[in-house]
């Protein structure tokens, strides 16, 4: 609210990907969002025009391209796709104030309806061949690369009894897997540069990069 | 010998060794630290300095240990991978053994979510297995974790922790291995209240020959109250009270209960003590260090050798 | 805003409550022109677009009926609709609305008495509870609205 209370014309803008299937950004999130945002900016005694928007994708420039015939008309943009979409907005768009209208949380997988958890943190070293599958990094509360920690209780993290023990994960499909020594193997120290440790990541494929 | 260690030359030379803990103040204050040291004055071996134990900002565990030092005492560093990544835990291994301390505990931490600062980044960087390796490589190859070698490396007595009642139980002792493996030259383990329950764990060890390989040091903690049993039973993660000590401490009036979990504490002494491959014992006495003479002087474990 | 007449907006769904306002009507019960009826196949149909869109056109109230517990034709659309029903009343008081302005009611096809009892009692409440801002806003302009919220 704070963000576009000087304008008077904004363009919330949601995306068809990612946040969609998450139910965080899309038509409809945008459509709840504009009705609300309306009604506040209503209550508060001022008016707003909200104009609605979805592209297909806001991390790729060839959507973002369709906005241009929008743009002109509105003061701020306001995005509810992932932080991407946002970055990709405000490098288009150099003159207008681009705000986020989502939290981007996690990589996740759906568990069921309306639940999501975190599965992967991008580490760029995957570990999930000697791990049976279940990613330690994203899953476990202190990133153990070697095991569980002594707070592991009845399957549970010792941070809450809603979080699974990632290790107690891992045993019980190594043990699945006939894998056990896999467990003995110890994993050494994590070399961090493609997880983010020496700044931000690009991948270049040559036959496709022009 | 490893190192210069006191820990080692006494668990070398056979002897039970005795170890107990000081938890470094939540201020500035080196007169607590020092007065806490004066309790353990020629009753344990080593003492423990905590790492911003429960996650809650403390002393540093290094500064504690320097002003131990001063006072005669043998420090063993713990060192968590919670709040450091491997720069600053090698500088400050670096550090602490230019300045006579040669023994530590290699531990992940209790999570932030526990402490004062929940808000804090975990960081990480390394686990504790990898830490131990680590303080090996420094000491037996004189390299840094990144690969370059180093100058007057360390030479730290490593330990490392085992809690025996964490689940999954069966995955315990192949965690030990793998910690000794690592590098650990010695264990300290969870506060043991389920003497039969570490006596299976033991007996999984001894079957691959793991306390031949390592100096294991069973942990005890003498309990002040019914409530303080209730709540490790209870709300601690990790922790193992039977049922049969909490109603024992229930079963004796509050002004006798601090009495009643100083002699559960030594009966379990004697009781490990018939535990093949228990090589000493880790008594946490926490906030309760004056005590902590009277249990190793009840146990028989008093004067400690002179090494 | 003197003589206030509530308007509610009343998602009914086919098998119960809409089935039940007939009822009502061919029983003669009398129920407060205040509520306009949207006919819906299953009350689970009704998204929280839908209700923030009425209040957003300046419905005072909203309520949505559907079956009784047990009795949904599609087996739950009525505890799903319970559901998106008390997340918009929170998102409502996120905005600023009171969340009291939206209920969920269940009814069965034959409570015709109950249809227009139900219309009743909302009708008062909101009329009690007075124009929703929103309303307010739409109806009388920015500067009316900004004497309601006292700024």
């Amino acid at each position: 609210m704070e963000y576009i209370k000087p304008f008077k014309r904004i363009l919330l803008v949601g995306c068809n990907e990612c946040v969609t299937v998450c139910a965080a950004g899309g038509r409809k999130e945008v459509g709840l969002l504009a009705s609300g945002l309306h009604m506040a900016v209503l209550k508060s005694g001022a008016t707003i025009e909200i104009r609605e928007h979805t592209l297909e994708r806001q991390c790729d420039p060839e959507y973002v391209e369709e906005l241009v015939p929008m743009i002109d008309g509105v003061e701020a943009v306001m995005s509810m796709a992932c932080g991407c979409g946002v970055q990709e907005i405000a490098r288009r768009f150099k003159n207008k104030p681009v705000f986020p209208a989502l939290n981007t949380k996690f990589m996740g997988a759906s568990e069921r309806q309306g639940v999501w958890s975190e599965r992967c943190q991008g580490c760029g070293d995957c570990l999930l061949g000697m791990t049976g599958g279940i990613c330690p990094i994203a899953r476990c509360a202190k990133q153990l690369m070697n095991g569980p920690c002594g707070g592991s209780t009845g399957g549970h993290c010792e941070i809450g009894e809603d979080t699974d023990c990632a290790w107690a994960l891992i045993w019980e499909r190594l043990k699945a897997l006939g894998q056990i020594e896999r467990y003995v193997e110890i994993t050494p120290a994590k070399d961090w540069r493609p997880g983010g440790g020496s700044g931000p990541r690009k991948i270049i494929r040559e036959d496709l990069a022009e | 010998m490893r190192t210069e260690s006191k820990l080692e030359k006494v668990l070398a030379a056979g002897h039970l060794a005795v170890t107990s803990e000081c938890g470094p103040p939540r201020g500035s204050m080196a007169d607590k630290v020092i007065e806490k040291g004066k309790y353990l004055h020629g009753v344990v071996d080593a003492v423990n300095v905590t790492d911003n134990q429960t996650a809650m900002v403390r002393m540093s565990s290094f500064a504690a240990s320097v002003l131990l030092k001063q006072q005669g005492h043998n420090p063993l560093l713990q060192m968590v991978t919670r709040d450091r990544n491997r720069l600053a835990m090698q500088a400050d291994i670096l550090g602490a053994y230019a300045l006579g301390i040669d023994t530590m505990l290699c531990l992940s931490g209790d999570h932030t979510r526990f402490g004062d600062h929940p808000m804090a980044m975990n960081v990480h960087d390394i686990d504790s297995v990898q830490l131990i390796q680590m303080v090996k490589n420094m000491r037996d190859e004189g390299k840094f974790q990144g690969g370059a070698e180093i100058k007057n490396p360390p030479k730290m007595f490593i330990g490392a922790a085992a809690n025996p009642f964490a689940d999954p139980f069966e995955l315990r002792v192949l965690r030990l291995a793998k910690k000794i493996a690592a590098g650990a030259d010695f264990i300290q383990t969870q506060c043991i209240f389920n003497v039969d329950k570490f006596e299976q764990w033991m007996e999984g060890v001894r079957a691959r020959g793991l306390h031949k390989q390592t100096y294991i040091l069973a942990g005890v903690t003498p309990i002040k109250s019914v409530g303080a049993a209730r709540y490790m039973k209870n709300k601690v993660p990790g922790m193992d009270v039977p049922q049969e000590i909490v109603d024992r401490m229930a079963a004796v009036p509050k002004e006798k209960q601090p009495e009643e979990g100083i002699a559960i504490c030594i009966e379990t002494i004697e009781r490990l003590k018939k535990v093949e491959g228990v090589a000493g014992f880790h008594i946490m006495a926490i906030d309760w260090e004056e005590k902590v003479k009277e249990i190793v002087e009840r146990a028989g474990l008093l004067p400690r050798p002179q090494v | 805003m003197e003589n206030f007449e509530p308007v509610i907006v009343a998602f009914c769904c086919h098998y119960c409550a809409y089935t039940a306002a007939d009822m009502a009507g061919s029983q003669r019960l009398t129920y407060p022109a205040n509520v306009k009826i949207i006919r819906v196949p299953c009350s689970g149909k009704v998204d929280a677009l839908h209700i923030v869109k009425a209040f957003e056109k300046g419905a005072d109230g909203v309520y949505v009926a559907g079956c009784l517990e047990g009795d949904c034709h599609f087996k739950n659309g009525n505890v799903r609709a319970a559901r998106r029903v008390e997340s918009v009343r929170k998102y409502l008081e996120e905005i600023g609305l009171e969340g009291e302005r939206l209920e969920m009611v269940t009814m069965s096809a034959g409570m015709g008495y109950r249809f227009a009892q139900v219309a009743t009692e909302m009708t008062e409440k909101i009329r009690k509870m007075g124009p929703s801002p929103i309303h307010l806003a739409l109806a009388g302009g920015a500067s009316e609205a900004r004497k309601a919220a006292n700024i």
